[in-house]
């Protein structure tokens, strides 16, 4: 049951990649790529969580700890370059 | 002497718990170094944070945070029915929320609590004017919304921080 | 494991991807960018919390002792996805109004 529960979630969330993807292609506001970004790194989490259950390690949690902190950081960073037009000041 | 070494205690609570957990709880050694950045890292960043409200109400507040925890599922519900259903039935709206509360760290706060629970998003926090600007994704009636949640989180809030 | 867990794990397994995808379905189909934040702020947000609470009782239960660590993961994005929300809400009104300006 697990094992058949673990590859229903693959396929759910390789979908939602693949829709967030294409919010990220289509636009059209720079804006909507950087949410598109932000949704595709914590989609990338989950998928690293699922993973680690498939494989049945524990070796991948360190890796989706480090993609929630880069993908928090990059999207403060991108926004307030919207906001301001510049990174430091 | 208790009050120089640890400035801040619920944020070293918070910091040792979170040792205990990216470590797993591992051994006695993992644990005395948790306690070890759990006095130094609040000393550290002291200048950092803004002169937070004292925490009156511990019991209220773990229970808030169940109802909170609640809530997030029920309004995941509702969002994920608006998500599914047709999109040109829903009336978006931007509120603005007028606060009782006169501090920026529990007006962040409240912003974070609204943007996770029903149906809103926090877009700005106005501290001349002490407003909450929100975005709600299905408000046919922003009254109802605007005392929903004054009167679910703020209160509660108020009563937590006693302010 | 027993059945009953391992019913429990699944359930929040399933429920949590159907909640991440639910959260990229709204990304894309609902009609502007302030709508659009609502969907992965909240759903995707709750979908991956179900899977680490998955994740945290199935490593509990099979691994060696409680498994903690999901707990810290939960706890960043849950604090995070507001701050960025709010964020992006600001930037997209600024452009807004800057573009307002232009015309």
């Amino acid at each position: 049951m697990l094992i058949r529960a673990i590859e229903i979630a693959f396929i759910l969330i390789g979908v939602a990649m693949m829709l967030s993807f294409w919010r990220l292609l289509r636009g059209p506001d720079i804006v909507d790529r950087v949410l598109a970004l932000d949704t595709l790194s914590i989609n990338a989490i989950a998928l690293l969580v699922l993973y680690g259950l498939h494989t049945d390690s524990n070796t991948y949690f360190e890796l989706a700890l480090v993609l929630a902190i880069l993908g928090f950081v990059g999207t403060v960073a991108l926004c307030k370059y919207l906001l301001r037009g510049d990174l430091i000041e | 002497m208790l009050k120089q070494l640890i400035p801040r205690p619920v944020l070293s609570l918070t910091v040792l718990l979170l040792w205990i957990a990216i470590t797993n709880a591992g051994s006695l050694g993992l644990l005395l170094l948790g306690l070890l950045l759990a006095v130094i890292i609040p000393r550290l960043t002291l200048p950092f944070w803004p002169q937070a409200p004292r925490l009156a109400n511990p019991l209220r507040a773990l229970r808030f945070l169940g109802v909170f925890a609640l809530d997030i599922v029920v309004a995941n519900w509702g969002v994920a029915r608006r998500i599914v259903g047709p999109s040109e039935r829903l009336s978006p709206a931007l509120v603005e929320i007028p606060l009782d509360l006169r501090d920026p760290f529990l007006a962040t706060l409240l912003g974070s609590i609204v943007s996770l629970t029903p149906g809103t998003v926090s877009i700005d926090v106005d501290q001349k004017h002490w407003v909450l600007l929100v975005h709600a994704l299905d408000a046919p009636d922003p009254q109802a919304l605007i005392d929903e949640v004054k009167n679910r989180y703020e209160a509660a809030l108020k009563e937590i921080f006693a302010c | 494991m027993n059945v009953f867990s391992e019913f429990l794990v699944s359930a929040l397994i399933v429920l949590g991807a159907l909640f991440t995808l639910l959260g990229s379905v709204g990304l894309l189909r609902l009609p502007d960018f302030l709508m659009r934040l609502h969907a992965p702020t909240k759903a995707t947000t709750l979908g991956v919390g179900a899977l680490l609470l998955a994740s945290a009782i199935y490593f509990s239960l099979t691994g060696s002792g409680v498994s903690l660590h999901e707990a810290a993961i939960v706890l960043f994005l849950f604090i995070t996805a507001p701050v960025t929300a709010q964020l992006m809400a600001k930037a997209a009104r600024h452009r807004q109004k800057k573009s307002g300006e232009d015309r």
